[in-house]
């Protein structure tokens, strides 16, 4: 599907959700409301026309000192057309939190975990939603701007992994 | 009185109503267990020794890398990409400078493609070889891992000729690659595969239609092509359930159209499919780089351009507009253009992806790695569900997780 061709068939499947669509370095990019996320996410996976079965990634961006902060973005392929297409969603500091997309793909599970931990951007709704890379004495979020490059972490206690096992939450 | 005398041992009635298998056990399995190749954790579930849960932890190798490729100017990342994938680190090099590449909007010349390629294709035979070869040694099959490694040695010759290290290679540079390919590459290439070939067809006569190896990998760790694809499972995973995906074909990158290749696919999505893929991925590897090597042009193998690449040597020490090139290029950085790109490479597990933000600065603003064996590890627990604890091992080692990518 041509570039132009697939911009105007999302205008037309999702008509007034788009706040902002471009494509620069081949990737075709589009900007939606996260009251709308989920709607157009599982849209983009089963519509056949567009047909987005293959979640290559999700990731955050911290743009510290701009307004909205951050950045999720998704990176969608599609096995049957051969297209990609990257959705954004924009996050205020006060509000960071959106829609998990587990139930669309189960890949988005762990992935929206790693998100947290490193920026801590909060999924509703998502099945099980701790650190990922990091462990669970680890104060703040790692890859946020505002964390320290070379900030120690305070020394942490000694668990007994089988009374106090920390996978069980 | 009568509880205290009672017998220490339980009375014979009570072994034949016990029946220990009926009991749920839990057990946590690693990180550092002798039997993965890998610091990773398992927390068990167990019927006996069927698995009904098994909960990954992984992390245990986080060291940043994304954290600090944002302190570094754009070139050097490169020596961190290396530390990604090290059983492959010239695919990683080369999936971050396409994609530095692409957001400067340059194409490499077409010499510089082909040399990527041909040092991908070997990184890619090196890290199969490898996974293999563990994997083999892990079922029993030792020697066919020492066959397997003295082979990948043969290849790791090769890369060292090239670049000056076995696995920190560092080869690739925004714009290009550091130098040429040695004189008599070619020749020495196709010596290597001649032997690699012998071994590869005895190795494959030792397994293939051994029983012992075939009841061990055989509808073991199966998945569906559904939940696969579910999964975001890339590479040789996805392609044993029998799904044809490859980035090489799918999203050319590097003049990889230019080839002649076979997918190779499986049809249960087990073990032994996976084994079989990456066996014949070695084979067609083999086949790119013959190509490759008969088709490599003349010309240069970086971008001649002084905003991009570091000038020559004999400019850098004859005067002082090369010096002063050389200078700002290693303290401030390639200034690549504020904006973001997506770039994937078929690393040897995988879609291995770059997603780059530039602001503008000679230090990229954001680095963010999809590493193709995050999602093998997030799927495992759906594969083991239902086999056994030796089966741990097995279908571990056809994930083939490597820690520092997979963890960074």
């Amino acid at each position: 599907m041509a570039e132009a061709d697939i911009f105007s068939h999302i205008e037309t499947a999702f008509p007034g959700t788009i706040q902002e669509q471009h494509s620069s370095h081949g990737n075709d990019t589009i900007v939606i409301d996260r009251g709308d996320l989920l709607t157009v996410l599982s849209q983009l996976k089963e519509h056949p026309d567009f047909a987005f079965n293959l979640l290559l990634d999700i990731t955050g961006v911290d743009f510290f000192g701009k307004e909205p902060r951050f950045e999720v973005v998704y990176h969608l392929h599609s096995l049957t057309h051969n297209h990609r297409l990257r959705v954004k969603v924009r996050l205020t500091e006060e509000s960071a939190e959106l829609p998990s997309a587990a139930s669309v793909w189960k890949s988005a599970n762990w992935l929206e975990r790693e998100v947290w931990d490193m920026f801590g951007i909060t999924f509703t709704d998502h099945p099980d939603l701790r650190r990922i890379l990091m462990y669970e004495e680890f104060r703040g979020h790692p890859l946020c701007k505002d964390y320290p490059v070379n900030k120690r972490q305070p020394l942490v206690e000694e668990r007994d992994p089988i009374t106090n096992p920390w996978h069980k939450g | 009185m009568a509880e205290a005398a009672a017998p220490l041992l339980p009375t014979q009635q009570e072994v034949a109503e016990h029946d220990p298998t009926s009991e749920i056990m839990e057990l946590q399995m690693g990180p550092s267990h002798p039997a993965t190749h890998g610091t990773i954790k398992f927390n068990l579930t167990l019927d006996g020794e069927k698995i009904l849960n098994c909960d990954v932890e992984i992390g245990y190798l986080h060291r940043g890398f994304e954290k600090m490729c944002e302190q570094r100017t754009w070139n050097h990342c490169i020596p961190y990409t290396d530390r990604l994938n090290y059983a492959s680190p010239l695919i990683n090099n080369v999936a971050f400078a396409i994609t530095a590449e692409q957001l400067l909007d340059v194409e490499v010349p077409e010499r510089c493609q082909y040399i990527r390629v041909i040092m991908s294709e070997i990184s890619r035979i090196t890290d199969h070889l490898t996974c293999l070869g563990m994997a083999a040694t892990e079922a029993g099959a030792i020697s066919v891992g020492f066959y397997l490694m003295e082979s990948r040695e043969t290849l790791y010759d090769l890369v060292t000729a090239v670049t000056g290290a076995r696995l920190t290679v560092s080869y690739a540079r925004v714009g290009g690659v550091t130098h040429d390919l040695p004189h008599n590459f070619a020749a020495r290439v196709r010596t290597a595969f001649a032997d690699m070939r012998r071994i590869l067809s005895d190795c494959d006569k030792l397994l293939s239609k051994n029983r012992i190896f075939i009841d061990r990998m055989s509808g073991v760790g199966t998945i569906s092509p559904e939940d696969a694809i579910s999964y975001s499972l890339t590479g040789p995973l996805l392609r044993a359930t029998g799904v044809p995906y490859d980035v090489r074909k799918a999203q050319p990158y590097s003049g990889y159209d230019r080839f002649d290749f076979d997918i190779p696919t499986g049809t249960q999505g087990d073990n032994y499919d996976r084994f079989s893929v990456r066996f014949e991925e070695i084979r067609q590897s083999m086949r790119i780089i013959e190509q490759a090597l008969d088709g490599i042009p003349s010309g240069p193998i970086r971008i001649d351009d002084p905003q991009i690449t570091l000038p020559e040597k004999k400019q850098v020490y004859g005067n002082i507009e090369g010096l002063m090139n050389h200078f700002k290029l290693v303290i401030e950085g390639v200034k690549i253009p504020p904006g973001e790109a997506f770039q994937s490479v078929e690393g040897a597990n995988g879609e291995l992806g770059f997603y780059l933000v530039s602001d503008g600065s000679g230090r990229p603003y954001r680095v963010r790695v999809r590493p193709p064996c995050f999602f093998g590890m997030a799927a495992l627990g759906e594969m083991l569900r239902g086999c056994l604890i030796s089966d741990i091992i097995t279908t571990f080692g056809m994930v083939n997780m490597i820690g520092g990518e997979c963890d960074r």
